[in-house]
């Protein structure tokens, strides 16, 4: 049951907050730590429109608890060549960009949601920049201070969530 | 002119591999290999921490299969601690980790099917990639798309139950576990609204089933015939030769059924199972010592599994099973394809026996750990959905892990996955000097038939597009293919 569904008085729009990644491969694991920051925050702003959840890797069970919320933010760790975080719309793709047959990707995931459930919440990427992915349980320091900033940057949008459909690529730009 | 052709990585296969394929000067195909980067290094990795960490710590190997290796780990540690190799733990903390592991056999093999296999047979393993996955299954067989989602939901929801959480669980320590199942939880799954109960999920798997069956009836030229090849086969099995995923001893047989080893103590593996390594890989390939490295190798996963075991201990699963062993008169079934039917059977075993577990007052009760007398040295070994897992420690007297091996499945299976891609690729590349999809697909089903988890394997980081490489024979690259 998701945060809205155990809230019925609340009519703000249900929030996912979805962070994945392997957290005992260092930086791997700043979407499962942003997703550890924000809970307490969540609670004590009593915020109850809002669920969270973290996993491994996303898949395709991911596409039922899309549906049952009315905008998705999923947060992950990147490589990618920015400064510390960046966010991007996601639109539903069917095309495998990933090689690999236990990971999906968030398109693939909203687009699985589209198709099944006939939901289309609105989706979000939050990319966290990290820089180390070695076999261990922390996060590197540059990639905490990117976390500390994206973390920041989002509580806003969580505090009045109406906001969240105004979100366009270039909020914060990925380049 | 020889040639030399490289496929990589395998796609929807975890991780990333490489195929070449080598031809001769009249494009016959003469040398296959599938090429895949083991990482040793975690071995390395877990050695000087206390042996108390090892069943969190192996999790850190992949998010793919981490409560197998959760599990091994935790077996093998309770061996270390004197809670014995089996046997020793309390009811409560054996079944909650068989309800963990029956839920992660479930989810696994749930996903294989529905994500991968039932794309290619329901469009065609030579359809457009496009439509050939999950959103195809959705968009033209909706009720099938949504089964496999909330089966593994519903696999997922177990794990979360028994091993505490999602990631990193916690749920099984050396000598036991660290919870019980509330009521609360039990009736979530038992009665749960639908679909998401095991009733249902007993249904679905039987209709799945029903599907394959079908499919292999009307494709029976293809299912049997692809890759298939005389082999041995070896898993555990329960010492009065039942099915058992969780524990029990190691037994093989050849490709006519006769016992090749016979059921031997896990603890004792290395008497019995060698490692081969070779100069194109840095994979390992297991074998039997008393048969050698040529005549030795083995199959695991659920198509050796099937072939190990007398019988399964579930009703529903039993009489599956009676008719898939009369499809090859009771002798092992050699067909690789065949190994889609066989982990479907053990999708509806896994039901049955949560169900059986659920309804186990024992999941309540509260002694959740033993202790005894600390040894030195453990093995825990387990049926993961992929195959056999074994997992080795041996500590020092300040309790710090000093020797850890580990044979995950996909190593076990490195030498039946390299002959399979043999097979396909002789079968479909001699005579062309061009790669094509319906070519490049065939190859790659025939070692999804595995299920591999290169992730597992190798550790690789960073994504990889698809690539072609053409070489000649003096290794020169002379074409290549990208996506």
């Amino acid at each position: 049951m998701t945060a809205k569904e155990n809230n019925q008085k609340d009519s703000r729009p249900g929030i996912l907050i979805y962070g994945y990644g392997n957290p005992g491969r260092e930086d791997d694991g700043l979407g499962n730590a942003f997703v550890g920051a924000i809970r307490s925050w969540i609670e004590k702003n009593k915020l109850t429109h809002i669920e969270i959840d973290s996993n491994y890797q996303l898949n395709i069970e991911d596409a039922d608890i899309m549906a049952r919320n009315d905008i998705v933010l999923f947060v992950d760790a990147t490589e990618e060549p920015i400064e510390n975080f960046c966010i991007t719309t996601v639109k539903p793709s069917d095309s495998r960009v990933e090689f690999t047959m236990h990971a999906v990707s968030p398109a693939f995931v909203l687009d699985l949601c589209q198709k099944i459930f006939n939901k289309n919440p609105q989706t979000y990427l939050l990319h966290i920049k990290g820089y180390r992915w070695d076999f261990k349980e922390e996060l590197s320091p540059e990639g905490e201070k990117n976390l500390n900033k994206a973390l920041e940057f989002i509580k806003p949008f969580l505090s009045s969530p109406d906001s969240f459909y105004s979100i366009k690529d270039d909020i914060a730009p990925c380049q | 002119m020889s040639k030399k052709i490289t496929i990589e990585p395998v796609t929807r296969v975890e991780g990333h591999g490489k195929v070449t394929v080598h031809m001769d000067d009249n494009n016959n195909v003469i040398q296959t290999r599938l090429h895949i980067v083991e990482f040793r290094g975690f071995e390395r990795f877990i050695q000087g921490r206390p042996y108390w960490e090892a069943p969190v710590l192996v999790q850190r190997l992949c998010g793919i299969c981490p409560v197998s290796h959760h599990l091994a780990a935790a077996k093998a540690m309770d061996v270390i601690v004197g809670a014995g190799t089996g046997d020793g733990l309390t009811p409560v903390a054996e079944k909650m980790r068989r309800l963990m592991h029956y839920g992660q056999i479930f989810q696994s093999h749930v996903l294989h099917f529905f994500h991968l296999v039932s794309p290619d047979l329901l469009f065609g393993i030579n359809a457009d990639p496009a439509i050939r996955n999950i959103i195809g299954v959705a968009m033209e067989h909706k009720e099938l798309a949504v089964q496999g989602v909330m089966m593994r939901k519903f696999g997922q929801e177990i794990i979360k139950a028994t091993a505490g959480k999602k990631i990193h669980g916690t749920g099984a320590i050396p000598g036991g576990i660290n919870k019980n199942l509330s009521i609360e939880e039990r009736d979530h799954f038992l009665k749960g609204k639908d679909p998401l109960n095991i009733d249902k999920m007993i249904e679905w798997s039987l209709g799945a089933i029903e599907f394959f069956k079908d499919y292999q009836k009307k494709n029976s030229d293809l299912i049997d015939n692809m890759a298939a090849f005389p082999s041995n086969h070896l898993s555990l099995v329960r010492k009065d030769g039942a099915m058992d995923l969780y524990h029990g001893v190691i037994r093989a047989v050849d490709a006519n059924g006769k016992k090749i080893l016979h059921d031997v103590d896990p603890q004792d593996y290395l008497d019995y199972i060698g490692e081969e390594v070779k100069s194109w890989t840095y994979m390992k390939f297991p074998f039997l010592i008393e048969y050698g490295k040529e005549k030795g190798w083995y199959r695991v996963g659920p198509l050796a599994r099937l072939n190990t075991i007398d019988f399964i201990p579930s009703p529903l699963a039993q009489k599956e099973f009676e008719t898939y062993k009369s499809y090859t008169k009771g002798k092992p079934n050699n067909m690789s394809m065949h190994t889609h039917w066989a982990r479907l059977i053990e999708v509806l075993h896994a039901a049955e026996m949560m169900k059986v577990l659920l309804n186990d007052s024992d999941l309540q009760k509260n002694n959740l750990e033993t202790k005894g007398n600390k040894v030195y040295e453990g093995v825990g070994m387990l049926e993961a959905p992929r195959g056999t897992l074994f997992h080795h420690y041996r500590i020092n007297d300040q309790d710090l892990i000093e020797m850890a091996n580990l044979i995950v499945s996909t190593t076990n299976n490195n030498t039946p996955m390299n002959k399979a891609v043999e097979m396909v690729a002789k079968e479909q590349m001699n005579g062309h000097t061009i790669i094509t999809e319906p070519m490049m697909n065939a190859v790659e089903v025939a070692i999804r038939a595995y299920d591999p988890c290169l992730s597992c394997a190798t550790h690789a980081l960073g994504k990889m597009p698809l690539e072609i490489s053409l070489y000649n024979k003096n290794n020169q690259l002379i074409d290549r293919k990208r996506k």
